[in-house]
């Protein structure tokens, strides 16, 4: 078990430098001269030399690569130039923001996804049924940021019961989390469904009615587990489309988070402090991903007996 | 020598009885059916805007700012007194070749990769997956902005910015696909008669992996459009003053109390068309079932 | 014909018959049919039989006669939505739970009739232990706290002998052998003592030193537990070894009944003829190991006369047209052909 671990994080090693790599080459072939591009014209040629020194530019990418990856293995992630703060600072100002935000959002789609899903099974082909299952598809197909702007409208504008935006008391986290979540309740609830009747045809369920349990005993003790192997394993892209999400929910709500700091480094054309938030949301990616894996192998006793 | 001839006409039977039944399927699918009909007008909207739009979307008249949707604009008026309706009709363009062309491309780029990866195994194999891994394990948006960053925000930066984000699920799916293929008596038979690699992938292998592609292509559309969407909405997609049903939600947010309209009837525009894009792929995934199973 | 019985080896207690009172299972007209876009399937096509108490009745046919359906039928687990009985009682000890409710049949399925399944590969959850499988049953229907439900099985475990019985309380199915995970199904099916055991194919899929081992082990069993055993199968073979009353199954329809002596001594049907001729055992005579030419009508479209009559080396030209009645041609002998009739 501690091998699978072990070796679990080891293989994701790659991955990382593979993605950081990818950003870095990404981000460093702007055409023309990225100082340049970052400031305004009415910069001084001194400071332009200093910045280059500085971020290492004169040297060759791979070096420059490098040196990028020596520092943030040393929490040192550059200057932000038009902050003028540390970049490592920022962002873990903003984590826990993000955070909270992505850890409601979750809740709120598992909260909603599953029972949706399991009902839909329970009364299959009925109304229920076809509400829940429209409803999901409706939430996979809808544009996070113009939810966002409906509900801001409804609840906050129309009915007052909800801050507009700001993240400064807890109501303030309701839309931001209901939106961000909506989508990826659809898909907990679409896949918990198609697997639990995928499930339900094996013939162990039908050894399980043979003893006498009842339909909805059936349900939970013998197929629920089974078939939240494989909603288990879309937790791990889930946990990147919620961050990656985050960033419009962040915008659409005015939420200090990370994604809202990458839209602005954009915007701004702010080079270490995007490089920053991007590696940052792409090592919680794949931290997310592995969680999913570790999950999935404790859910699953045939591996964890390999 | 004629019983591998009989094997290697196995690999074609998927061909004959294919659309037939998947017509067949489809009739009984209603929502299906609701699906194809919206992309039909999706798709008539978007060839004939010239000629269906009532105004010119682009025609800047500040007397007519933030009409209400009423008989003389339907779908109301932005801050700039465009009619809002031509603008969706004209947006409508935007968000079809958006949706067609980066998505073919990353499915030809990703079939091709998948094809091979599963084809020769090894090291090929092995590289590719990886690669996969690597963009499968960013978040697709980051990555789309990242290049939007990079090469600057053009409609064709916004074509490889989407390709190059989804290849890696059409890869994954397509040599899962050919690895179950290979081992199959009609490509056994094909390499002991001796017929050249690259033709048994064309022919043998990749028409195996249509149903596949069929579904995944109808799920990457809408897909695609919810990107660029969301692109143009955070300001680093379509540039104004075109009209991209994104970038008209996010115009259209400074206005949210105010008029409502001019931000949330675009963005019911990208609903409605992401919807039938789902419908449709499901209802194909469900009449396909046999096919993706096999 | 006379030298299949000397493959029965215990002639005293087998074939002979037994008083009204200890019938423990009748069923009486069943008919279980799918209905499916393309049309009804008659499944089970009006099947009457009785099993009495400490008797093995097996019944015989080849894949896709029905077997199943019936055993499924008597479970009340036919698959919906397109599988139902129409027609039909199954008095288990007295009592037609053919008109029982879902909720009361929840109460006699793995306790009073229980059922093992053909495929012990799959029929264990995977993501439970076996124990804690096994126990469900007698906490559900005994009402036994979890550490008596654990003691209960720790005992069936033993009885049914697995090795290493504590163990395995705690091992998941797929570190199980075949023949141990069908070893646990028995104990599972047996642990609430149940009037009537169903064992549908229990042998199938196991290796033949495997498939004799649990033979024995059921026809152990049920002279210890005293209950009635419906066998299903495909081969002679085991009905040979273990059964006392044989119903050989065609198309949804039963086509000869009798003991298993009069069946291996005096069968009538060709069916059955064909069944014995393809039994395993001949083949070590050198002899080519024989199948029934042809195969089961399609139950979408059946033949107007005797469903057997395209596969039938006796038939004349009247089996086309007449359907054949089941008649009794001796005491209780029972065959459904036109050679027999009146
Ligand atoms: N789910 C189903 N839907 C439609 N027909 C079925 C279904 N299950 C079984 N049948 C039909 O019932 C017949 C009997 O099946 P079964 O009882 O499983 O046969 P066996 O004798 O091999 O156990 C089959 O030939 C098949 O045509
Ligand atoms: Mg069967």
């Amino acid at each position: 078990m501690i091998g699978f671990i072990v070796k679990r994080i080891i293989s994701s090693i790659p991955i990382l430098l593979g993605v950081t790599l990818l950003i870095f080459i990404l981000l460093h072939i702007v055409p023309g001269d990225p100082v340049t591009l970052m400031m305004n014209e009415h910069v001084d040629p001194d400071t332009i030399v200093r910045v280059r020194a500085q971020m290492h530019l004169d040297e060759p990418i791979f070096v420059q690569y490098l040196n990028f990856i020596w520092d943030a293995l040393h929490g040192d992630f550059g200057v932000s130039y038009k902050l003028n703060r540390s970049v490592a600072t920022l962002l873990l100002d903003a984590f826990p923001n993000t955070l909270l935000l992505a850890i409601s959002a979750m809740i709120f789609s598992w909260v909603v996804g599953v029972p949706a899903g399991i009902l839909s099974v329970v009364k299959k082909y009925s109304v229920i049924d076809y509400f829940f299952m429209g409803s999901a598809l409706m939430g996979v197909s809808m544009p996070v940021f113009w939810s966002g702007l409906l509900l801001q409208y409804i609840f906050a504008f129309k009915l007052g019961w909800l801050p507009v935006s700001g993240f400064n008391n807890p109501l303030c986290l309701i839309m931001p989390a209901v939106v961000l979540g909506w989508g990826a309740a659809g898909t907990i609830a679409r896949l918990t469904r198609s697997s639990l009747l995928e499930v339900m045809g094996n013939d162990y369920i039908r050894t399980a009615r043979a003893k006498g349990l009842q339909t909805i005993a059936v349900l939970f003790n013998h197929a629920l587990k089974n078939s939240f192997l494989p909603v288990v394993t879309v937790m791990a892209i889930q946990v990147a489309s919620m961050l990656s999400g985050s960033v419009i929910t962040e915008t659409v709500f005015s939420i200090p988070g990370i994604g809202r700091i990458a839209v602005n480094a954009i915007q701004t054309r702010d080079l270490p402090l995007l490089q920053g938030s991007i590696l940052f949301t792409t090592i919680l990616v794949i931290l997310g991903n592995l969680a999913a894996d570790l999950l999935y192998f404790l859910l699953d006793p045939r591996i964890k007996n390999k | 020598m004629e019983s591998q001839q009989q094997a290697i006409e196995q690999s074609q039977y998927l061909e004959e009885s294919f659309f037939a039944e998947l017509i067949q399927s489809f009739k009984q699918n209603k929502s299906a059916l609701v699906g194809s009909i919206v992309l039909v007008l999706f798709i008539s909207a978007a060839v004939l805007a010239p000629f269906i739009a009532p105004y010119d979307p682009y025609n800047v008249d500040m007397s007519q700012q933030f009409q209400r949707p009423s008989a003389q604009y339907l779908l109301g008026t932005d801050m700039f007194g465009r009619d809002i309706l031509s603008r969706i009709i004209y947006g409508s363009r935007i968000s079809l070749v958006i949706g067609l062309i980066p998505t073919l491309i990353s499915m030809v780029i990703g079939t091709i990769l998948g094809l091979v990866a599963g084809y020769y195994g090894k090291k090929t194999d092995y590289i590719i997956m990886r690669l996969a891994d690597i963009v499968m394990a960013f978040p697709s948006l980051l990555l789309a902005m990242v290049v939007m960053y990079t090469l600057g925000a053009s409609l064709l930066n916004i074509f490889i910015a989407i390709s190059m984000v989804n290849w890696a699920g059409t890869a994954r799916v397509v040599r899962s696909q050919t690895l179950v293929l290979k081992e199959k008596e009609f490509v056994e038979a094909a390499k002991i008669m001796g017929v050249k690699n690259w033709v048994i992938l064309l022919r043998h292998l990749f028409p195996n992996c249509i149903p596949s592609l069929l579904v995944l292509f109808t799920l990457g559309i809408p897909d695609a459009i919810m990107s660029e969407a969301t692109l143009s909405f955070l300001g680093v997609g379509v540039q104004p003053p075109m009209a991209s049903w994104g970038l008209m939600v996010s115009t259209g947010k400074e206005f949210l109390f105010m008029a409502p309209w001019v931000a949330i009837v675009p963005g019911v525009a990208i609903l409605i068309v992401a919807l039938a894009f789902n419908f449709l792929g499901d209802g194909l995934r469900d009449a396909l079932d046999p096919y993706l199973k096999q | 014909m006379a030298e299949y019985s000397a493959m029965i080896d215990d002639h005293t207690i087998r074939g002979t018959s037994t008083p009204e009172k200890d019938k423990m299972l009748e069923v009486k007209g069943l008919k279980t049919y799918f209905f499916t876009s393309k049309g009804v399937i008659p499944a089970v096509d009006d099947i009457s039989f009785t099993v009495s108490r400490g008797r093995i009745l097996g019944v015989v046919g080849e894949s896709g006669c029905g077997k199943s359906m019936t055993a499924l039928s008597i479970m009340g687990l036919v698959p919906p939505p397109t599988g139902k009985i129409v027609a039909g009682d199954i008095i288990l000890d007295g009592k037609n739970i053919a008109s029982l409710t879902e909720k009361e049949m929840c109460q006699i399925r793995g306790n009073e009739i229980s059922m093992v399944f053909q495929e012990p590969m799959t029929s264990l959850n995977p993501v439970y232990t076996v124990g804690k499988q096994v126990m469900e049953a007698a906490i559900l229907h005994q009402h036994l706290s979890k550490a008596q439900a654990k003691e209960k099985t720790l005992e069936m475990f033993k009885l049914v002998g697995i090795p290493e019985p504590k163990k395995r309380l705690d091992s998941y199915p797929h570190q199980l052998s075949g023949g141990l995970r069908q070893r646990v199904m028995i104990a599972m099916a047996l642990i609430c003592r149940p009037k009537l055991l169903i064992a549908d194919e229990p042998t199938t899929a196991l290796d033949v030193t495997v498939q004799a081992q649990i033979l024995q082990l059921m026809k152990k069993l049920q002279t210890e537990l005293d209950s009635a055993i419906v066998l299903i199968t495909h081969d002679m073979g085991v009905v040979a070894e273990v059964c006392d009353d044989v119903t050989i199954m065609y198309a949804g329809k039963i086509v000869e009944q009798a003991n298993v002596f009069e069946i291996f001594d005096n069968c009538l049907h060709p069916y059955t003829a064909g069944l014995l001729k393809a039994m395993p055992a001949f083949k070590e005579n050198g002899e080519r190991l024989y199948n029934i030419p042809g195969m089961l009508p399609n139950l979408l479209q059946l033949p107007k006369g005797c469903r057997f009559y395209p596969r039938c080396e006796c038939a004349s030209a009247i089996c086309a047209e007449q359907e054949p009645d089941l008649v009794e041609v001796g005491q209780g002998h029972f065959v459904r052909c036109l050679k027999y009739r009146g």
